[in-house]
């Protein structure tokens, strides 16, 4: 009885339980669910349990977007149920697979639907149809589902008609496990009512009624009491009945446990896979003048989780690779939505997807990478923002402004037409700062002024053009900036590779040494010898293939380190940089 | 449930109530490991602790065969349902005889001893938790610390914890880091060490000494050992109070109450290190009662 009800959907709520904002206590067969709406709409059914310390996430804040637990401020994605943010460790981007467990929800007849191990779709209810129903308020009964439905079969209720009369005729309808369709008839008069039992526990249940016809006004409160009287009175008659037997045990629920990977203590980076996901564009537009925006919607499924600063990769039609930021807000789970710069010079890639590719075309991506992870625990932040460069800092200008805390775009552009992503920009209000048609040396003025005064606390976040990028890191730093505090991303590594150098890399967890040539890359050397290495750009600006060095000197010619992590030289990127020395240690 | 079967838990010594709070004589009647005890100070205001029945109303007339172990140490009264050791663990700042020494609270919280351990350990909740008060947002990063199992003195001990603080002393008002240091010599015992507002040199030591009722209930008491001259003692354990009845409803609201052992049950971070090296210490020590064991 118990597995076959765990394979059936249930209602676990009323569809008016999950107001605005609010996080609703659910629970079925046992278990317990956190259960909120998005303010896009989408609803949330998860299981009630934080994954860090077991905290009940009804007791979390919907913000709308996420929910936030309240015992560490950990943060999880609508509709994905993804870690996107833990406090704790600002500088570090959670594991995408810290994702809590979800359960299908489906709002139909008024009520909330779930299952936790569904076998088929909802089935439909004969006798309501979507639209004019009256769902009752719930009635929680201490007793099994079974003994409520028994007695539910000797409901009396007048129809919606003749509310104030006496004597109905009632008819059952039909009866199952959890169910009981009843009609009742008096005169003219004539309602249909179907009222399932939400089996909470093995000893507790939820009455949920749904009538086929709504009310308005007066005559709506006197059939909502009506019902409430008489299942009152019916639950009262149960519950004395249940009261006599011995109650069953409640259900304990089991916990999935979480994978061995997540419970080592994590270290400082995480590592995408490669596996590619399937997408359609659903939306292909102009954005600004040479920027085309792209919207893409899972094929199936969900897309993963993505934190501010992360970017996927884009296998286009012509065989061409390219990494691109995501610009979505928090929350905004239901697709990815990305700029792409016609370049006057592309080899491909740009000009590939401004021209061939089109709406419902089918594109390949991978999984979101974050590289460029959102401090949150900042004073104030400052983006500044070149062109196109827009994209990472506009997700994490979004996330700040959604957590209220203080930040400001600086957008540097040629002109008004030049801006991307009008309406995301807009949700920013003051926060926004264009910068708009300057030359060089005006740039140059403009971004003193901006990093004028270095507060202790404070952090910088640069995207652009290389020269403006280069521009903007040398002035923050004569302007007291330590570089812990200044965080960017290169489009491109604009360096001249030289690869002329050959050294010996030692693999200390693979227990191999493997000789790289001149001509050849440390990557490319690893992947001959089955080494897994993920990457993404392959030219040292996405940080996707860094390696920690345990021993010997890197020869770095990425763009991805800052001069500090240069210095130290303890990690590498494997797709460009070397060996200054004869051997390299690294942590693989 | 079936009452305490765990030897390491019954052979320790365990609080059952504050000095200060009983008056000589009287009979106080009180929940140990799903045992009923009664506890009393004798004529020479020593305690005397007794498993609890009707015909007995006093200290003076406990028969011998009923009496538990007991001791009075750092302002409670201490019991042991079975041979407990001959002495409790040190804390030699008790001693110190500037410090104010104060039962802060007594709270009934409706979780087991070691998840309200490990919220005693925790910094990273104090933002979210004790806003405006322990902490504050943005300022929410946990800095690398150091834990140690110490073998010798069988106990864990975190050390370099710092965690910025809004209003960290009376001289300024500006936030800080404050630092702290965690011990837990006890199971279900932690005492930690504070960066003191008045002496630079010198830490507060706050201790938070559990009662377990039941595997899923118990009693907290919290003592004070600090440097204060001014402040009345309503104002000091008012403090104390405010910040307990903010972790008492997150405590209530974990599950399961048990504190898993299984490293898989829950998402470390490296913030609760020290976290992790109490779960494993546990169960290293083979301790049952109030955690779910690893399934062997
Ligand atoms: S328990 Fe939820 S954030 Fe720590
Ligand atoms: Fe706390």
């Amino acid at each position: 009885m118990l597995e076959e009800a765990r394979s059936r959907w249930h209602p676990i709520a009323a569809a008016h339980d999950l107001q605005f904002r609010h996080v609703f206590h659910g629970q079925l067969l046992g278990r317990e669910f956190a259960v909120w709406r998005a303010d896009d709409g989408y609803v949330n059914i998860w299981e009630n349990r934080c994954l860090h310390r077991g905290v009940r996430l009804s007791i979390g804040i919907n913000d709308g977007r996420e929910l936030k637990c309240q015992y560490h401020g950990w943060r999880y994605s609508n509709r994905t149920a993804g870690c996107t943010y833990i406090p704790a460790h600002p500088a570090d981007a959670p594991a995408r697979t810290i994702t809590n467990r979800t359960f299908p929800a489906v709002e139909r007849y008024g009520l909330v639907w779930s299952s936790e191990e569904p076998r088929g779709e909802l089935p439909d209810v004969i006798g309501l149809a979507e639209g004019k129903l009256l769902a009752l308020r719930g009635i929680p009964v201490n007793a099994p589902a079974d003994k409520v439905v028994e007695r539910l079969k000797a409901y009396r209720f007048q129809p919606n008609g003749a509310i104030d009369g006496e004597g109905a005729e009632i008819l059952i309808d039909a009866a199952q496990d959890f169910a009981v369709a009843l009609r009742s008839r008096d005169g003219d008069a004539q309602t249909h009512g179907v009222f399932f039992v939400q089996p909470v526990d093995s000893n507790r249940s939820v009455i949920r009624g749904v009538l086929d016809q709504d009310a308005e006004g007066a005559a709506r409160i006197d059939i909502l009491r009506h019902h409430n009287e008489r299942l009152s009175k019916l639950r009262d008659q149960v519950e004395r009945e249940a009261a006599n037997v011995p109650s069953p045990a409640p259900i304990e629920p089991v916990y999935e446990r979480v994978s061995a990977e997540l419970a080592e203590m994590p270290g400082m980076t995480t590592h995408g896979r490669k596996a590619a996901l399937r997408v359609t564009v659903a939306r292909k537009w102009q954005t600004a003048d040479g920027i085309a925006g792209f919207e893409l919607r899972p094929i199936k499924g969900i897309l993963p989780t993505f934190q501010p600063g992360a970017h996927i990769d884009v296998h286009m039609p012509n065989g061409e690779i390219r990494q691109y930021s995501i610009t979505n807000g928090p929350g905004e789970t239901d697709s990815f939505v990305i700029g792409v710069k016609l370049e006057r010079d592309s080899k491909g890639g740009s000009k590939c997807m401004h021209e061939t590719v089109r709406e419902g075309d089918v594109l390949a991506i991978s999984e979101p990478r974050n590289n460029f992870p959102l401090r949150r625990d900042s004073t104030k932040t400052l983006f500044v923002a070149g062109g196109i460069g827009i994209t990472p800092l506009l997700a994490m200008a979004q996330a700040l402004k959604n957590q209220d805390l203080t930040h400001e775009l600086h957008y540097f552009a040629q002109g008004e037409e030049h801006l991307a992503f009008a309406d995301r920009l807009k949700y920013l209000g003051d926060a926004l700062k264009p910068h708009l048609g300057l030359s060089p040396d005006q740039t140059g003025a403009e971004l003193r002024q901006i990093v004028a005064d270095y507060r202790n606390g404070m952090h910088l976040y640069i995207c652009g053009p290389g020269p403006m990028l280069e521009a903007a890191r040398k002035i923050a730093t004569e302007q007291g900036w330590p570089d812990t505090a200044v965080h960017f991303e290169y489009f491109k590594n604009t360096n001249k590779i030289d690869d002329s150098s050959s050294f010996e890399v030692a693999l200390a967890r693979s227990c191999v040494t493997l000789q790289v040539p001149a001509g050849k890359t440390i990557m490319q050397v690893m992947r001959e010898s089955g080494i897994d290495v993920p990457s993404s750009c392959e030219q040292g600006a996405c940080g996707t293939c860094v390696a920690t060095v345990i021993e010997g000197e890197p020869d770095h010619q990425d763009v991805y380190l800052n001069d500090a992590e240069r210095k130290a030289g303890t990690k590498i990127m494997t797709c460009v940089s070397r060996a200054k020395s004869a051997r390299l240690v690294l942590d693989i | 449930m079936t009452k305490c079967l765990d030897p390491v838990i019954l052979n320790l010594w365990h609080p059952i109530g504050a000095i200060a709070e009983a008056v000589p004589g009287a009979v106080q009647d009180t929940v140990l490991l799903e045992e009923r005890l009664s506890f009393a100070l004798n004529a020479d205001g020593e305690p005397v602790v007794w498993r609890s029945h009707p015909d007995v109303q006093g200290p003076a007339r406990v028969p011998a065969a009923d009496r538990l172990p007991a001791r009075s140490t750092y302002g409670y009264v201490w019991t042991s349902l079975g041979s407990p050791p001959a002495e409790l663990f040190l804390i030699p700042e008790y001693e110190e005889p500037d410090r104010r020494k104060l039962n802060a609270a007594t709270f009934g919280v409706n979780v087991s001893a070691p998840r309200a351990i490990e919220n005693f350990l925790d910094m990273g909740h104090f933002p979210y938790v004790h806003t405006d008060i322990l902490g504050v947002e943005p300022h929410t990063e946990v800095k690398e610390y150091d834990v140690e199992i110490s073998v010798d003195r069988d106990e864990i001990l975190a050390t370099r914890c710092r965690f910025f603080q809004p209003m960290a002393s009376t001289a300024s008002d500006g936030g800080a880091d404050v630092d702290y240091v965690y011990r837990v010599p006890h199971p279900y015992c932690s005492v930690l060490y504070k960066s003191s507002p008045v002496d630079e040199a010198r830490r507060d030591v706050i201790a938070v000494f559990l009662q377990p009722v039941d595997q899923e209930h118990v009693r907290a008491h919290m003592l004070l050992c600090v440097l204060d001259e001014d402040n009345e003692d309503k104002v000091i354990k008012r403090f104390q109070q405010t910040i307990f009845g903010q972790d008492k409803p997150i405590l209530e609201n974990q599950v399961p109450k048990r504190l898993p052992l299984d490293p898989r049950a829950e998402t470390p971070i490296r913030a609760d290190k020290s976290a992790i090296a109490y779960r494993r210490w546990l169960s290293q020590k083979g301790i049952t009662y109030g955690v779910i064991p690893v399934a062997a």
